[in-house]
């Protein structure tokens, strides 16, 4: 539904998005995940149309963004990252308008109206100014607008910024709802949510993806890191190197810590070396105050692979 | 008119009667036909004519016109909502077609009071008809082309006041500053200026006469200028 191929954009001499390709199929609800000015609205922008890419190619629904534009902004539902609106009209004018820029006809029309409106909750601000609601309510109009026409594709930047934890719940769960018979792409940096309301998980920083999958496939990786953590209390050599002889250890780092050492120990996939460590200690008399394993969380992953790519950029620049 | 240019010219209508700067316009140009009309037009001994009301009228456009036009893409830009303009189904020249026709017809509802001196000149004196008309009509398309200015230089930049400026510039170097230099050359350097000046060929409108040519000159000016704040708005797509 969805085809990225090669996708790059330069602001002036600053490059933006560096030649990433990815592709979204019909159906699927990906999320789009990335620091701040990774290059998420730079890609969205370009997929709407709204800019055009330096070179690389972008289709929505075989429609090319480029050359086919009005194809593709007929198909689409957009909710940008800033809301536009205009002040002075009110929220059932707005919608009006919008639904006739689309050519919407009269009667269904109005009711999608009365349905976006319902499923937004702006049934109690619609003879309201835009000028006068919240951003909270502004957002909720802006994804209003998106779904007016029912487009099979949906891309929606920030949706759940300025909501109530209540609406975001509610909106997480509409955007789930609406998966199962649209297309969405969703940029949002707030973990937890790309987490909970999406199958597949595009990461980008610095203008490249640095990871794509499903959310299970991110998590597996995630596990082969898990580390674990034990606070040990007895001579360092003799704690490192019988715990080293252990045969799922991949690396200890050591930090003394009042008096005793703390161990981070990375260890291989699926294995769970607590109980040879317990053993170890209490055979060596070493006093054990703390032993848990760290699962790595997606948020660390994200952490990570950002790192990881601002590291890369660095020594680009250096070079 | 498309439809879509319709439903953008509606909006673009009614924000106008939101709009503070428009209100002042209105009073400004009423206000300055107003006090004219009672003052130098309507009076016993004078000519029962319009022609130096609608002359008045066109100087005064100059200045006020391009406070009318400075938001209409300018702050569009500024404010973001471009953003949901360009991403909908919509075409760049129904964009600025839209944004042309609402501001003409706001200009129309601003011309439409003034009629009233029109009543009153043809119930007091021997008034001619013909020539009223042609003024008005003279005023209609003169109104067009310096909307026309306006929306092209509002595409040009996010600052309304550089757009008004820009507006204001063009149009003075069209009318007043090119009429500095007509008399002062002779010849075909004359004939050209003569024919780009905006004021000479309204000036035959407001005497009474309807030369086709200057109707061409009229539309087919807006519809440059127009053609221009298209390809102007399309380039924002290509950057």
């Amino acid at each position: 539904m969805i085809e990225v191929k090669n996708l790059t954009k330069y602001y002036g001499p600053t490059l933006a998005i560096d030649n990433i390709s990815f592709s979204i199929e019909q159906g699927q609800i990906v999320g789009f995940l990335g620091p701040n000015g990774a290059g998420k609205t730079t890609t969205i922008r370009v997929l709407t149309c709204f800019m055009p890419a330096t070179s690389g190619s972008a289709t929505i629904a075989g429609h090319d963004v480029f050359s086919e534009s009005l194809e593709v902004r007929q198909r689409i539902g957009y909710l940008p990252e800033s809301v536009p609106f205009y002040p002075e009209m009110r929220v059932r004018e707005y919608l009006q308008f919008r639904g006739q820029l689309r050519d919407m006809e009269k009667g269904k029309l109005k009711q999608r109206i009365g349905y976006v409106s319902e499923r937004c909750w702006l049934s109690d601000v619609f003879n309201r100014p835009i000028g006068q609601l919240s951003k909270g309510f502004r957002q909720r109009l802006g994804l209003a607008d998106a779904l007016l026409h029912d487009p099979d594709v949906l891309i929606l930047d920030e949706p759940t910024v300025g909501l109530d934890p209540t609406q975001i719940r509610a909106t997480r769960q509409l955007i789930k709802d609406l998966g199962e018979r649209h297309t969405i792409l969703l940029s949002s940096h707030i973990l937890p949510e790309v987490e909970a309301v999406c199958k597949q998980t595009i990461i980008i920083s610095g203008g490249r993806i640095v990871a794509k999958g499903s959310i299970e496939d991110l998590r597996r990786q995630i596990r082969e890191h898990s580390r674990l953590i034990v606070e040990l209390k007895g001579p360092k050599d003799s704690i490192e190197s019988s715990i080293r002889g252990i045969e799922s250890v991949k690396s200890i780092d050591v930090t003394p810590t009042d008096g005793y050492l703390r161990l981070a120990i990375e260890v291989a996939e699926r294995s769970d070396p607590r109980e040879r460590i317990y053993e170890l200690a209490s055979r060596n008399k070493w006093s054990l105050r703390e032993m848990r394993l760290e699962v790595a969380t997606l948020e660390d992953f994200f952490v990570r692979a950002v790192a990881q790519q601002g590291a890369r950029a660095a020594a680009v620049a250096e070079a | 008119m498309n439809s879509k240019v319709w439903v953008l010219a509606k909006r673009e209508l009614s924000a106008f009667f939101f709009s503070a700067i428009a209100y002042v316009v209105l009073g400004v140009f009423l206000a300055v036909s107003g006090v004219f009309f009672a003052g130098e037009i309507f009076g016993p001994g004078k000519e029962a004519q319009l022609r130096d009301l609608f002359d008045r009228q066109a100087f005064i456009l100059v200045f006020i016109m391009p406070m009318l036009t400075m938001r209409l893409l300018a702050e569009e830009f500024k404010s973001g909502s471009i953003e949901a303009l360009m991403t909908a189904p919509v075409r760049d020249w129904e964009v600025i077609l839209g944004k042309f026709f609402g501001t003409w017809l706001f200009f129309l509802a601003m011309l439409a009071p003034t009629l009233i001196y029109v009543l009153i000149v043809l119930f007091y004196g021997p008034a001619d008809v013909y020539p009223i008309l042609s003024g008005y009509l003279g005023l209609v398309l003169l109104g067009g082309l310096f909307v026309a200015v306006g929306v092209l230089t509002s595409a040009m930049t996010r600052n309304q006041v550089v757009a008004a400026v820009l507006a204001f510039l063009i149009l003075s170097a069209f009318t007043f500053l090119l009429l500095g230099i007509t008399y002062k050359v002779t010849g075909t350097w004359q004939r050209v200026l003569m024919s780009i000046n905006i004021y000479e060929r309204f000036g035959e409108f407001s005497r009474g006469l309807i030369d086709l040519k200057h109707v061409v000159f009229f539309l087919s000016a807006s519809a440059g200028v127009l053609f221009v704040a298209v390809k102007i708005l399309e380039s924002r797509r290509w950057r």
